[in-house]
């Protein structure tokens, strides 16, 4: 540590530190724009000059590092002369347009300025003017705003790991641009705006909507992915306005994905839900709560009459809060059913029977910044957790060493050690081969299964290297992806994983896809019996209850409850699903959404997305993070568990009287307390089969795209100008394109089981053999089945 | 005929244009100096000592001890380490590396070798101004000539001493030739100083240990280890030894390059690049290339050019480049051309001189063009100083110091041009 | 999208840097572009940006800092004129006026059969041979006296 004095107080500081560390460091705020915690120093706003002793000139207290004994004076007259010249220089250009301007009220030079600014300016020339730039969907400018700080671009190098914005020109001529013609497509754009001091860079959606003193602002937790960001939701009227970032170093830091930030435009679409309906000879019409809810309870009780109890399934999705998902349950299960599943794009339900734990990542989130290697199975990382992406991003500069066994081998912007990019059958003979160099390495004793299965493999040297990462790592994990989940064979995967990880040593844990995904388990919103709760009833899961071939009619859901879910998109068969639910006696579905409910539900029963309800999401390291109603419900809708405490009164069942949210909590996670107990990724499966030789079929590989993954981002329209919600295509390997003699641009015809779709053909040389990448979760695909599997294509 | 001691352009006929080759270079005794230290096994540590014991003091503009520079490179370091040659002359007024390279480039290269003996380095890149490309292709030729030869790449001379020298050329930016930005230039970046510390002794091309000098400096080395430190500590005077180049241009009769020994009067400079044009008066003289400050004609007639004079006349000598202005030369006209040069040359990133540049262009041009006003010379004066020392490289100072100057020395001439709305010569 | 020679002029330059430092040949391979395409284009830009595996907008930074990158279609000769200061007080804006009038262009014109682009130019590191004057970012012409502008005029006029 090295002792230096600022402002007559004395403060320590590491070695290498700055004396802007020191000054955070004992509360003294020095004036800067350019520097930015988590950014390189770029110390070329010079606003942050301080008066250093024995310094012949002022000092940036940004880049300056300490020295021992060092004096630094922050407010003397050399140092507010230079700050003020700086202010002075920064503002000559400036246009003086703060009363139009989005930041106004939020902009640090219009703050700063009236701590430092001058009265009248001495500068009469004409001002700059600089055009604006088009960055796509999400970032608006007004680049005459622009101070020059580079933060914007040191974000893109260092943290989004691309560089799309950069500084061209020189001297006065500086512009900040992005190359010609090009927009800002990395999933973690929207924080330059946070970034941007001034009004340069602004939001797109919100641009002119509001004045920043008239927002309210409210905590809340993103309802998207698996990580939980800690979210500031800004209210105008009753109206989510914009989603900004709430610091928190062990989960989000200070960044946001867009998905997270840009959503909220999804709250506020057109095709909200507002009236309980029913459907009544073909025709909806809105009725009172009490009637829908009289309605769903007869209907329920007509199909267990006709089928038995479990002629009812419940399909929930995982975005839903703790006590909703706990209520349903709790109805269900009282009602006489155990059909209840969350996990509805997985299909290899094999481990149910043996499940011990509540699969979650295995390692805090925050631990990951430290790992030395890490295996990545089935993600493309950037996509389905931009954040944690971005943690990896960060500690793979640090010296980590990042594997990944994956069908997809788009760029993850930073260095990958080993990869292969396999077929998705391919996958668990990979993590085969793996097994077998650290069972090798290791000395390891396996059970005969094991060695029968890793007898028949040949080990190839991705393989061999990806081992020997591990091997060489001291603090070492291995995730299992998104993709992983969804996969045919999730329990081999897993197994594998899980044996890998014993004989390492390494933390293993499970990458959790929704909001809730750890949470839905807690609250027992699946078909078996976790939690230790021996009365509760066993049920069908997810792909069980949606079987529309099952030998015993007897096995057959007759009726279905839906709950924050559209089975066209949030399911691993949509083809399967809406078959199903059209031939169902009974859908009833609680939602937020219109959608296309109305073509397969017989009753609509508006429920509160999370920002008008109060609720827990307990996130994919198992941190339990409640949150409160920021706005009010819209129209009728009411919150899920109010709607599913008065069905459960209405059909008579035992303890359906809680009066708050917080009491419905208690009974999963009482008192708030540590859910940690209750998180396992350990599983034993009877028998792996693991098939190395390839099928020589063509196999889908049915991804979920960053902006289709739930009903609300869905409805987020900003976000589906990106780039990344651009139409769907059918990829494949130049190899398969020719073998079918399809070209790029082509129209193919795709058809599996009963469906079949048309799309154009594109070329992506880094996918495997005899794989077509052909998105899931999205409007084009609908039609087609499961997820993974065979298809067939031909050209038009 | 020059009469005093050569050290750089020793017996070169630059009429004569096969004089640049190898062979003649090594028939005025070059690459005696790298003979000498493999035959004589100096250690890299007695180079470096011969150097200190020169006075040997940067070329390039800031003056630094070159001994002392070489010095500071880390001689424990595992990896690469590189020196650089500043060979981006583009400091107005300065022509003199540009001779160096075209007529001897050979002696650069071997004052390469041995900089890069001294400090144990493998690599090296010369960075050569854009806009003087015929130079760039003679420096590719002449270092393909001393790699053939054996001066350079492995096993130097049957040492086991590697060293390869490579040529990279700049595209038109001034600013790259501040060292940190000719490094970021060399990595293919946009030539923006970086913010020191770190210096490049630590941080340098690629994130290695550097060593930049300019080109004269690497040149002045294999003299000094043929003659000895003190000789050439001798050629000059105390704390500025040797010989240097003097590029004088503007209105003389014979501009051109001069080298003198430090110490050597201007008057004798000046007389040697054929006294004024038109037997004219001297007005006013910037000795040290246009970001020097300007001194008045009488002043400069009495100072000795080297450091030390030259400072305690209140300038710098720079990189030796004599700009002389006669009794014709308006000198509002002239601070206005550089103040626009300095506002073109920013590299933009810093506040001050990406903002200030402009307006000391913008308010001096106004003057220029009758719209003066007489609070616009405080205002110069007041940007100036908020410029001068807050910036990230000495681009700044050197956009305000002309400013100051300028208005410092010729004031009524600036008070006239505001008042009367037109020029007094 | 280059020839041949080109490319090869350009690996060779990428051979004088470290293996993983191509970038550092950026502004050599955009010169050897510029040279045999005459200016540089978009596609030029994004075509550099693979070949030496840097994001394009690296190279957009780069060509747009450099002042001898032309972004932009010009006439078949640059002439680009130094008028700094030592320049000048030895003839340079004489010669910038000579060449102007000559023309029938200013700066940063193109005459209108399309031979010659004018542009005013920084110290070219070549004062002592003031006025000079630049063609094409690699021939310097020096002692540019009116006679001496004819003369070449009428050469590159061919
Ligand atoms: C704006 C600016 C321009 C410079 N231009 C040059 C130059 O053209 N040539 C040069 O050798 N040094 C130039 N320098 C000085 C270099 O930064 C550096 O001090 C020098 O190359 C070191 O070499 P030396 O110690 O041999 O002088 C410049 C400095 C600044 C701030
Ligand atoms: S002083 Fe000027 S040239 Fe130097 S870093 Fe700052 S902006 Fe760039
Ligand atoms: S904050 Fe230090 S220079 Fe910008």
């Amino acid at each position: 540590m090295i002792n230096i004095e600022i402002d007559g107080k004395q403060v320590s500081v590491p070695k290498g530190g700055t004396v802007m560390d020191g000054a955070k460091e004992l509360g003294i705020y020095i004036p800067h724009f350019c520097y930015h915690k988590k950014l390189s120093i770029a110390a070329n706003c010079r606003m942050c000059l301080v008066q250093v002793e024995k310094a012949p000139k002022p000092l940036p207290a940004c880049a300056t590092p300490v020295m021992e004994g060092m004096k630094v004076t922050t407010a003397s007259e050399q140092a507010v002369t230079a700050q003020k010249g700086v202010m002075e220089f920064l503002l000559i250009n400036h246009p003086l347009d703060c009363p139009i301007c989005d930041q106004g009220g939020e902009c640090q030079l219009q703050d700063l300025a009236v701590g430092y600014g001058a009265g009248q300016s001495r500068y009469t020339e004409t001002k700059r003017t600089v055009a604006n730039k088009n960055l796509g969907p999400l970032i608006s400018t007004d680049m005459t705003r622009c101070i020059h700080c580079t933060r914007c671009v040191r974000f893109g190098q260092e943290i989004a790991g691309i560089m799309e914005l950069g500084m061209t020109g020189r001297g006065e001529h500086a512009e900040i641009q992005a190359f010609v013609g090009k927009t800002v497509d990395s999933e973690l754009s929207g924080n330059v705006i946070d970034l941007c001091p001034v009004g340069a860079l602004v939001s797109k959606p919100f641009r002119y909507s509001a004045r920043t003193w008239e927002l309210s602002r409210r905590k809340s937790i993103s309802p998207h992915c698996g990580l939980g960001s800690n979210l500031v939701v800004q209210v105008k009227q009753n109206r989510v306005m914009r989603v900004l970032p709430r610091e928190d170093e062990s989960i989000n830091e200070c960044w946001l994905s867009d998905k997270d930030r840009f959503s909220y435009e999804g709250l506020n679409s057109e095709d909200r839900l507002t009236k309980p309906m029913i459907k009544c000879a073909d025709q909806w019409k809105e009725v009172a709560w009490q009637d829908a809810l009289q309605f769903v309870a007869t209907n329920m009780k007509a199909i267990k009459e006709k089928n038995g109890a479990n002629g009812i399934g419940a399909l929930v999705s995982p975005h839903s809060t703790v006590e909703e998902l706990y209520l349903l349950q709790k109805l269900m299960r009282g009602f006489g059913s155990g059909n209840i599943d969350h996990r509805l794009r997985q299909s290899d339900f094999r481990f149910d029977k043996s499940e011990s734990g509540v699969p979650w990542l295995g390692t805090s989130i925050a631990d990951i910044s430290s790992l030395d290697a890490v295996l990545v199975v089935g993600s493309t990382l950037r996509k389905d957790h931009p954040l944690i992406a971005q943690r990896m991003r960060q500690a793979v500069k640090k010296g980590m060493q990042l594997n990944l066994i994956n069908p997809i081998g788009d760029d993850l912007l930073m260095h990958v050690a080993n990869e292969a990019i396999v077929a998705p059958s391919a996958m668990a003979s990979a993590l085969a081969e793996v097994l077998k160099v650290v069972i090798d390495a290791k000395a390891a004793t396996v059970s005969s299964n094991v060695k029968d299965i890793i007898k028949t493999i040949t080990v190839s040297d991705t393989s061999t290297r990806i081992a020997a990462s591990l091997l060489e790592g001291e603090k070492t994990a291995i995730y299992l992806g998104n993709l992983a989940q969804h996969h045919p064979q999730y329990s081999e995967l897993h197994q594998l994983v899980n044996f890998i990880a014993d004989i390492l040593g390494a933390k293993f844990g499970v990458l959790g896809e929704a909001a809730n995904s750890v949470g839905a388990y807690l609250a027992g919103a699946i078909p078996n019996k976790l939690m230790g709760n021996d009365q509760c009833i066993s049920g069908f899961d997810a792909s069980q209850m949606l079987a529309t071939n099952a030998s015993q009619p007897a096995m057959l859901c007759q009726g279905y409850v839906l709950m924050n879910v559209e089975p066209e998109h949030d399911v691993h068969n949509a083809q399967q699903a809406l078959k199903s639910l059209g031939e169902a006696d009974f859908v009833v579905a609680l939602s937020s959404y219109k959608g296309k409910a109305t073509e397969y539900a017989d009753v609509l029963l508006p429920i509160a997305p999370f920002t008008e309800t109060s609720g827990t999401f307990v996130n994919t390291e198992g941190r339990v993070q409640t949150f409160n109603g920021v706005v009010t419900p819209l129209g009728e809708t009411r919150p899920a568990w109010k709607v599913i405490r008065v069905l459960g009164n209405l059909l008579a069942l035992n303890g359906f009287d809680y009066e708050t949210s917080e009491q419905v909590r208690a009974d999963v996670i009482p008192n708030l307390g540590d859910v940690s107990a209750q998180l396992d990724n350990n599983r034993t499966l009877a028998s792996m089969t693991v098939v190395s030789e390839s099928s020589g079929k063509v196999e889908r590989i049915g991804e979920v795209p960053i902006y289709q993954a739930d009903p609300i981002v869905r409805r987020a329209e900003s976000l589906q100008q990106t780039n990344d919600a651009v139409s769907p295509c059918a990829w494949m390997s130049p190899d398969l394109l020719q073998k079918l003699s399809i070209k790029p641009g082509d129209k193919v015809k795709i058809k599996q089981n009963d469906g079949e779709i048309r799309l154009r053909a594109a070329s992506d040389e880094k996918l495997p053999d005899n794989c077509v990448r052909l998105v899931s979760a999205h409007a084009e695909t609908s039609e087609l089945g499961s997820m993974f599997g065979e298809i067939l294509i031909e050209k038009l | 005929m020059n009469p005093f001691p050569q050290t750089l352009l020793d017996q070169v006929d630059s009429s004569d244009p096969e004089n640049w080759k190898l062979s003649h270079y090594v028939k005025r005794g070059g690459y005696a100096a790298i003979k000498k230290i493999l035959s004589d096994k100096m250690t890299p540590d007695e180079v470096i000592e011969e150097v200190k014991k020169s006075a040997l003091r940067g070329r390039g503009g800031a003056g630094f001890p070159t001994g002392l520079k070489w010095s500071f490179m880390p001689k424990q370091y595992e990896g690469d380490k590189y020196i650089v040659c500043n060979s981006d002359e583009g400091e107005p007024g300065t022509f003199k590396d540009r001779d160096i390279m075209r007529f001897n480039p050979h002696i650069l290269i071997e004052g390469m070798v041995v900089a890069a003996y001294a400090m144990g380095v493998k690599a090296g890149y010369n960075y050569i101004h854009g806009e003087i490309w015929d130079t760039y292709t003679r420096m590719e030729e002449a270092v393909d000539e001393a790699r053939v030869a054996g001066y350079l790449g492995e096993n130097i001379l049957g040492s086991n001493f590697s060293f390869n020298l490579y040529n990279h050329h700049g595209y038109g930016a001034y600013i790259c030739g501040e060292e940190t930005a000719l490094l970021e230039s060399l990595e293919g970046k946009k030539g923006q100083p970086r913010f020191k510390p770190p210096f490049p002794a630590n941080f340098g091309l690629y994130g290695k240990p550097t060593t930049i000098n300019n080109t004269e400096t690497f040149a002045s080395v294999p003299w000094i280890i043929n003659h000895g430190g003190e000789k050439y500590l001798e050629l000059g005077k105390p704390n500025n030894g040797g010989t240097k180049l003097f590029s004088v241009s503007g209105h003389v009769n014979k501009p051109g390059n001069y080298e003198i020994p430090m110490g050597t009067p201007f008057a004798a400079l000046l007389e040697m690049a054929g006294g004024m044009r038109g037997g004219r008066k001297l007005k006013a003289c910037i000795p040290g290339g246009s970001s020097m400050p300007v001194l008045p004609g009488d002043v400069m007639m009495e100072t000795d050019m080297d450091y030390d004079s030259i400072a305690k006349a209140g300038s710098m000598l720079g990189s030796g480049a004599v700009i002389i202005m006669d009794e014709t030369t308006c000198m509002v006209r002239a601070l206005e051309r550089l103040s626009y040069f300095y506002f073109e040359e920013s590299c933009g990133q810093c506040t001050p001189c990406r903002e200030g540049t402009g307006w000391l262009y913008r308010i001096i041009n106004r003057i220029e063009n009758g719209k003066g006003k007489m609070e616009d010379l405080d205002l110069l004066d007041n940007i100036a100083d908020n410029i001068q020392g807050r910036t990230i490289c000495a681009l700044g100072d050197a956009a305000a110091m002309p400013v100051r100057a300028m208005i410092e020395h010729f004031r009524d001439e600036f008070i006239y041009h505001i008042e009367n709305k037109k020029c007094m010569v | 999208m280059l020839s041949p020679e080109s490319l090869k002029r350009i690996d060779h330059e990428i051979s004088k840097y470290p293996l993983d430092k191509k970038q550092s040949a950026v502004m050599s391979a955009l010169a050897i572009a510029q040279e045999e395409k005459g200016w540089l284009a978009t596609e030029t830009m994004n075509f550099i940006a693979k070949y030496l595996d840097m994001p394009s907008i690296a190279v957009y930074e780069v060509a747009t800092f450099y002042n001898m990158y032309n972004l932009e279609p010009l006439g078949n000769y640059k002439l680009t004129i130094c008028t700094n200061l030592p320049c000048a007080l030895s003839g340079g804006y004489d010669a910038a006026d000579y060449l102007k009038k000559k023309l029938g262009i200013g700066f940063n014109e193109t005459t209108v059969d399309g031979k010659f682009t004018l542009k005013e130019g920084e110290c070219m590191g070549a004062c002592g041979d003031a006025p000079v004057l630049l063609v094409n970012n690699h021939r310097m012409c020096s002692f540019m006296s009116n006679e001496a502008i004819d003369k070449i005029l009428e050469e590159l006029s061919k």
